[in-house]
């Protein structure tokens, strides 16, 4: 091995990258692509390219510690053959390389079945013109490596500082991405759309008695202005870990549940994959059948929207070129709409609700936009108020949940609820249940909803939920 | 590996258009005159999915990816940049950047040459990768085990089968001169199936593989054995009652559970964690966290594994590492930067998940030694208690050392004997304390089939456990039986 294994490699990555001239991605570069696979026979076909460029830096203990910069383009081709078909992708942008993608593809789609429901939308459900969304900070692309640096520097300062017993860090992190998605489609769709995120974020850890602790905060968006500071950020993280400090089980009991927002978006994730086309029609969701029924109490209304100016979760149109929109998911407890794509809208006899999402080279699935629980009238601390003996849940942790039953078993802290106020920190403990009660039992939803991610709740109260410690 | 043993220089001449002073002058200019290390790591990989589902194979995709990372070190600090678009002028571009991070360095420390202590494997000398194997033996597969699977009972409604591999070589050329490259196949074979009686829906799930052959599926038709368990898992579960909740003694059946070991103590143990005094075992080298029953090992060189590798992702060839000698604290797993701050040998665990990602210390497979005890003994010692066979996934808070497993095959234990089944329950303990309390060690030791991936600060690695039986004295399971 020692001296035919590196020649080996060298053959093979010499094979795949002699051919050194490279193509530009574009949309016309995707319409020559589908004429090639068009003249060999394929029937239909779209193309994805992805194009982004990246960059981190994480600071540990007021250092620099790690700063990656990268480009990175992709394209896949997807492509039909009558009603079999099949996906590919590559990161080699070049003749040899894409003459090679159709191909594959043509050969993999020779080999699948015939699956009447397959194809690309109908040519008039196909977006007519692409919204302006705002998703790009163009200007954010001059911003100078050091204020980036300085940005993550300043959040984990203020967080090292915020207390003595914040003794020691994970380190903090900047980042940013700007992107560009281009998708073509045999049946004439043709668009693009840039973006960009930005994010930063900080973990402190602290001490006490000899047992350690660690918490974060974080901070993302589409515009680099719009960004919590970096001393909001490091002040949130150092709150978030000392209240940890002297954490201990509590006894095996049953007793309502108050999620803080980020952890009640956890169960909106849940609803999102429980009302995913694909899970229904495998018959492998909780919800499954459920449509136009009560699924949740009178409290819960979930909102979809991939129109959201700005929005990290928005589209100008989905991953099969059809426009995106606004919908609501559940109206006050009344499931109004699954989350569809194309193929799984057939397979159940629906239209795509617009929410086809993929990665470059896999056939498209389904995903939220923005997805959101909306806001009721209480504030987290009249919901914390209410609850005699009960579990404020701040983390989960593990993958305690079974989507086909709904069976719901995670790894949790946070602070015990004692006489309306938080009291001492707990850890090790489960909460258990199952999601459809869980939902039908929400029974106080906040009025503190920030769309801090694509995903987002504001706090809820379950009436009950089995906590098992000692 | 010595320098004269390889045709790299002529190589990258030949093949690359990049010859050895290119590849020098980019080393260069990656190290500046205040790094200590730069290395670039090179790969080519293809990965293949075919599925099936409702009867059918609908969907087969590939994706082709190649690209080079170059990495600088200067004391703590690493510089990164990559590209996918492999040429001497991004080269250039990716080492400058990497570069950047050492730009503000005021002393010069130079990094030491850890030495492995491992000599070269040829670990999967695979003749066929799985990606090579035609496309329609692949799905002729797929289809006999839809057939089979759905024969085995009534309840069967829908059967879910999907094959993945992956073909990835890959190169490390470092500053002190080090060239190394590596093969790396995998595959996995999974079978889920969903049944249904009287309404209840219950899934099943079992699968398996490594760097092996097609012919590991198919020669001893293991493939059966997948469908068989993925049903029988879903047909039990449709008369499993809820799981207890509390703190009870808790058996685990061998094999998959070991993925305890990974969370409960594995993740504390990587050297990046415990170089910044983070882990929950920091500083506990020396120190009993075990009963003496325990010695546990992360070994990278057990043939054709999924977790195992000739060489890890800087080029360091791996390793077994004892973690836990008979309950005592042993080692930390290691990749270059942490083997050298912390001035501890290399271990080969310096991983990464692809030319996108910087590498970190990271398992293998992670298994515990076998015992003394029938695994019959053990349960029969158990008065009332949880006996846990199947996991689906778990995770761990390394710094407070709490950790969760998910069960998917459990049963009750009552006066020694195991009766009921239960839905999945979430074991939930703390890392530094949970292996003090193994009272009992079966002689039953079981490496997993081969299905475990590892996340980690957002990079997927594929990695190996495993468990003979044993008995935990007071664990806490969170069902919804209060």
């Amino acid at each position: 091995m020692q001296s035919s294994c590196p020649l080996n490699a060298l053959n093979y990555l010499n094979e795949s990258w002699r051919d050194m001239e490279r193509l530009e991605l574009s949309q016309e570069l995707g319409r020559d692509i589908l004429a090639m696979a068009r003249s060999q026979g394929a029937s239909q076909g779209d193309v994805v390219m992805v194009e982004s460029d990246s960059f981190f830096v994480t600071v540990r203990m007021g250092e620099v510690e790690k700063i990656s910069q990268a480009q990175e383009k992709r394209l896949g081709l997807r492509l039909f053959f009558g009603s079999s078909s099949a996906s590919a992708s590559t990161s080699d942008i070049s003749k040899k390389s894409i003459a090679r993608l159709v191909e594959d593809t043509t050969r993999m789609a020779r080999a699948t079945a015939q699956d009447p429901n397959s194809g690309l939308p109908a040519p008039e459900k196909l977006a007519r013109e692409i919204p302006e969304l705002d998703l790009l900070d163009a200007d954010a692309r001059s911003i100078p490596v050091e204020e980036k640096i300085q940005m993550a520097l300043a959040a984990e300062k203020t967080a090292l500082a915020y207390d003595p017993r914040i003794t020691n860090s994970e380190g903090g992190e900047f980042s940013n991405q700007f992107g560009r998605v281009i998708y073509i489609s045999s049946h004439g769709f043709s668009g693009e759309y840039e973006g960009s995120t930005f994010g930063h974020s900080v973990a402190p850890v602290a001490a006490q008695n000899g047992s350690m602790q660690r918490d974060y905060w974080y901070s993302s968006n589409r515009k680099f202005s719009k960004l919590e500071s970096p001393k909001k950020v490091g002040e949130k993280a150092a709150q978030r870990v000392l209240r940890r400090l002297g954490a201990r089980k509590v006894k095996t009991c049953e007793v309502p549940i108050v999620f803080d927002p980020e952890i009640a978006a956890s169960l909106l994730r849940n609803l999102s994959s429980a009302i995913s086309g694909y899970s229904l029609y495998k018959g492998a969701s909780f919800l499954l059948d459920k449509l136009g029924t009560q699924v949740a109490s009178e409290f819960v209304t979930v909102i979809d929207d991939g129109t959201i100016p700005a929005g990290l979760g928005s589209r100008p149109f989905d991953a099969e070129g059809l426009p995106t929109n606004k919908k609501i998911i559940v109206e006050k407890g009344r499931l109004q709409s699954y989350l569809l794509d194309t193929y799984s809208g057939r397979k159940l006899g629906m239209e795509s609700t617009g929410n086809a999402s993929r990665s470059v080279g896999e056939p498209p699935g389904v995903a939220p936009s923005n997805f959101y629980l909306t806001p009721g009238t209480q504030s987290a601390d009249e919901i914390i108020g209410s609850v005699k003996q009960g579990f404020y849940v701040t983390e989960l942790i593990g993958f305690g949940v079974n989507m086909v039953t709904g069976d719901y078993s995670r790894g949790a802290s946070g602070l015990w609820i004692e006489d309306g106020e938080l009291s001492y920190p707990v850890e090790e403990v489960t909460i258990a249940g199952n999601l459809k009660e869980m939902f039908q039992n929400i029974e106080m939803v906040g009025a503190d909803l920030e769309m801090r991610g694509k995903i987002a709740s504001p706090t809820i109260k379950i009436s009950q939920m089995t906590v098992a410690g000692n | 590996m010595a320098e004269e043993n390889l045709p790299g220089e002529s190589f990258f001449n030949r093949n690359f258009g990049i010859g050895s002073s290119d590849l020098e002058r980019i080393l260069n200019t990656a190290l500046g005159k205040k790094a200590d290390y730069a290395d670039l790591y090179f790969e080519y990989r293809r990965n293949e999915g075919i599925s099936l589902e409702e009867g059918l194979v609908k969907n087969c995709s590939q994706s082709t990816a190649n690209g080079v990372g170059v990495r600088v070190l200067a004391e703590t600090k690493t510089g990164y940049a990559y590209t996918d678009d492999i040429t001497i002028e991004n080269l250039e571009l990716a080492a400058r950047t990497a570069q950047y991070i050492a730009q503000n360095q005021q002393s010069q420390l130079p990094i030491s040459v850890g030495h492995s202590a491992s000599e070269a494997h040829d670990l999967y000398p695979i003749k066929v990768p799985v990606n090579d194997v035609s496309l329609d033996q692949k799905v002729a597969l797929l289809y006999e085990i839809d057939k089979f699977a759905r024969g085995l009972d009534a309840r069967v409604k829908n059967v879910f089968v999907s094959l993945a591999s992956e073909y990835k070589v890959i190169l490390v050329a470092a500053s002190q001169g080090l060239v190394v490259g590596d093969i790396q196949p995998l595959t996995r074979l999974n079978v889920t199936c969903i049944a249904e009686e009287n309404g209840d829906r219950q899934v099943g799930s079992f699968g398996g593989g490594g760097r092996v052959e097609f012919g590991f599926f198919i020669d001893t038709k293991d493939y059966e054995r997948y469908a068989r368990e993925a049903v029988r898992q879903a047909i039990l579960n449709l008369s499993a009652q809820d799981a207890p909740a509390g703190t009870m003694d808790v058996v685990l059946g061998p094999g998959w559970p070991g993925i305890l070991l990974h969370e409960a103590i594995g993740h504390g143990l990587e050297g990046d964690f415990n170089r910044k005094q983070t882990s929950a075992f920091s500083g506990r080298i020396g120190q009993r966290v075990a009963s003496e029953l325990c010695t546990v090992v992360d070994d990278g060189t057990i043939p054709s594994r999924r977790g195992s590798i000739n060489v890890d992702d800087e080029g360091t060839p791996t390793h077994r590492t004892v973690l836990i000698e008979k309950g005592i604290l042993k080692g930390y797993l290691q990749d270059r930067l942490n083997a050298s701050l912390m001035k501890m040998p290399l271990t080969g665990n310096g991983r990464r998940e692809s030319y996108a990602h910087i590498p970190m210390p990271r398992m293998t497979n992670t298994f515990m030694l076998a015992g003394q005890s029938e695994p019959e003994d053990i349960l029969r010692s158990v008065k009332k208690g949880l006996y846990a066979v199947s996991f689906g996934g778990g995770q761990v808070d390394i710094t407070n050392g709490k950790f969760v497993f998910s069960a998917s095959e459990a049963y009750l234990i009552e006066d020694g004997k195991v009766t009921k089944p239960v839905k999945g329950a979430t074991l939930i303990g703390n890392g530094p304390d949970v292996l003090t309390r193994v009272s009992m060690v079966g002689s039953d030791l079981k490496l997993d089939e081969g299905v475990g991936t590892c996340g980690k600060d957002g990079q997927s690695v594929p990695v190996g456990v495993g468990l003979p039986t044993i008995k935990i004295d007071g664990l806490t399971v969170g069902g919804t039986r209060a």
